[in-house]
């Protein structure tokens, strides 16, 4: 035990030493964060409105004056058919469509309640959801008091029916972060041993060889941590996205996946021999692949069926997946079943493989 | 453990084979206490792969070999704790201070805290370190890696300290301090097995097995092994031998 401890701690020291490595370590995650979560979201100015007006009477024409009015929006084209707003989408010359339903006033004047609907560019999910709530409330304040609560907005996302929030991006980065520091760093750390040559004389001293590799393993799942409550703690508090499920359901999770990436990790510095290849080989066959096929840029549900199934395969995937319905939708154990098994049975899978190559090597 | 009696290394038909490939084949020989035994051999003679053997790094596919009265097939756990080991590229950590350097090996090998503290402050002064001992270690002159790094691998007191071509690249003047280190460790009753492809450095050992195509072709002393081979140096035994071996080739 004293001899794994003077290891971990050799370990530390190494990564602390490297100031740089680890300033990038710890502030890779704040800055990905506040870009995303700032530099991203841009200003709602002068969009674009098509408004498809069935109805034209007083209560609609104010909407649409008070839309047009306001320094947001700017309606730009009336149209007579769904298709029209279709193709307009399309073409990109708008970021919303306004759509009355038929007999829009008197609807509201008869029964007390009538129906608009807002539709935004879903491809830019952050942008849409601004769009569109901005829209909402110039609606709102258009109509007289008393009507306000008759009228609802019901607001639909094109070519991102799910209406991905715009704070998707953090269990991205979650995937992300931790898939780079436990796989990545680790592979690296435990080559770099290969190369310097003082991997033979660990392995010639009483230390069991995988005593080394938990110790290696020991600072990069300690750094993962402090990553995770990093992003954690902006994202509540910088921008305004707490964890709606429950904190310990996400950290399990968090620890699987992590667990998975170590395992990763070892497995690729079993393979490879030098901290180049390490680089190349975790860069290319896991950072990749994750931000393309995880969903943490482009939605799963609008790829092509090869790259849905071939998305399965990466751990990312579904560990996002689970970290999205936790923290951003905020649902129970059961409904996350399904990811926590996927990434048990990587896991398993990894480890095992990589503990016997390790043991092969010797 | 070994009484005084007992050869700390000895082998018997130890043999290592990698598929088709025999790199070592059945070498048998004994290693006395104290005893400054120079293991040299050709490139891709064997040296290493026996080395490896009798360090518990790689298990004999046939014969005994016995460290400090262990098994290295049954016991490697045991030979770990009873041997040091310094590789031929380099085995200390550029990143860490001297002194922490130390102090892992000492933490590595289980030594208490005071003992490394005691250790720490003879080695530095051995070595006439100690205005070094905070200083990066990657900063230091190749040499005195070299010196620190024999330290390190005696830290722990081993029994046997087996050294993979300690000195490559440094001078002859640079390796002659060396050896007194190692002179110091022997006296101390610390068994020195080292490999070698300096012949001047063959010179300075007790006694010299040369390895030709895994088997051990002459052991014996450098004295005695150049009036066995009529050579006049231990550079002519070791061209003899191998030049034997490329006339049946």
């Amino acid at each position: 035990m004293k001899t794994f401890l003077s290891f971990i701690h050799k370990e530390f020291r190494h990564i602390l030493r490297d100031r740089r490595t680890m300033l990038i370590l710890l502030g890779m995650p704040i800055a990905q964060i506040l870009l995303f979560g700032f530099a991203i979201s841009t200003e709602v100015k002068n969009s674009r409105v098509a408004v498809l007006d069935p109805s034209a009477d007083v209560a609609t024409r104010r909407i649409v004056e008070r839309l047009d009015a306001s320094a947001y929006f700017e309606v730009a084209h009336r149209v007579d058919c769904m298709e029209q707003v279709d193709e307009l989408f399309r073409r990109g010359e708008i970021a919303l469509a306004v759509v009355f339903s038929p007999y829009f006033a008197s609807e509201l004047q008869h029964t007390g309640e009538a129906r608009l609907q807002l539709i935004a560019d879903g491809t830019e999910p952050n942008q849409a959801q601004m769009v569109a709530g901005y829209a909402a409330q110039v609606v709102q304040q258009a109509l007289p008091r008393g009507e306000r609560q008759g009228v609802t907005a019901c607001v639909r996302y094109l070519f991102n029916p799910q209406a991905k929030s715009a704070f998707n991006f953090v269990p991205g980065v979650m995937g992300m972060i931790l898939l780079l520091i436990c796989a990545m760093m680790t592979s690296v750390s435990i080559v770099r041993e290969k190369e310097l040559g003082s991997m033979e004389v660990l392995l010639a001293s009483p230390m069991p060889p995988l005593g080394i590799v938990l110790a290696k393993a020991v600072p990069y799942f300690v750094l993962s941590g402090v990553n995770l409550a990093t992003i954690l703690l902006l994202s509540r508090y910088v921008l305004g996205v707490p964890v709606q499920g429950s904190l310990a359901l996400l950290s399990g999770i968090s620890l699987l996946y992590i667990l998975l990436s170590l395992s990763l990790g070892l497995l690729i510095s079993n393979v490879v021999r030098s901290q180049m290849a390490a680089v190349l080989v975790s860069g290319m066959g896991l950072i990749m692949p994750t931000i393309i096929l995880s969903g943490l840029m482009f939605p799963i549900e609008s790829m092509p069926e090869v790259l849905q199934y071939l998305s399965g395969i990466v751990p990312a995937r579904w560990y996002i997946s689970a970290v999205r319905k936790v923290m951003i939708e905020g649902v129970e154990m059961f409904h996350v079943w399904r990811e926590i098994c996927v990434l048990a049975g990587m896991t398993v899978v990894l480890l095992t493989t990589s503990i016997v190559t390790f043991n092969k090597r010797l | 453990m070994t009484t005084d009696s007992e050869p700390v290394i000895y082998t018997e038909g130890l043999t290592k084979r990698f598929g088709a490939f025999t790199a070592v084949r059945g070498i048998s020989f004994a290693v006395e206490r104290g005893e400054i035994f120079g293991f040299l051999g050709a490139n891709g003679a064997g040296k290493t792969t026996a080395m490896r053997m009798l360090c518990g790094l790689s298990r004999p596919t046939a014969g005994i070999a016995r460290v400090a009265g262990y098994d290295v097939a049954r016991q490697p756990e045991q030979v770990k704790r009873c041997i040091g080991y310094m590789s031929q590229r380099f085995s200390l950590y550029g990143d860490l201070t001297v002194r922490e350097n130390l102090k892992l090996y000492g933490g590595i090998y289980g030594m208490s805290r005071t003992h490394i503290r005691q250790k720490t402050a003879h080695v530095l002064q051995e070595l006439r370190l100690d205005h070094e001992a905070d200083k990066l270690v990657g900063d230091l002159p190749l040499g005195w890696k070299q010196k620190l790094a024999f330290s390190v691998a005696i830290f722990h007191e081993p029994q046997v300290v087996f050294l993979d071509e300690p000195t490559g690249g440094v001078d002859p003047l640079t390796r002659r301090r060396f050896w007194e280190l190692i002179y110091g460790a022997a006296e101390r009753g610390i068994t020195v097995f080292v490999t070698t492809h300096y012949m001047d450095e063959a010179e300075y050992c007790d006694r010299v097995s040369i390895m030709v195509d895994g088997e051990i072709r002459a052991l014996d002393t450098p004295r005695r092994l150049r009036q066995q081979f009529d050579a006049a140096g231990m550079d002519e035994v070791f061209r003899k031998l191998v030049r034997v071996r490329q006339a049946g080739a």
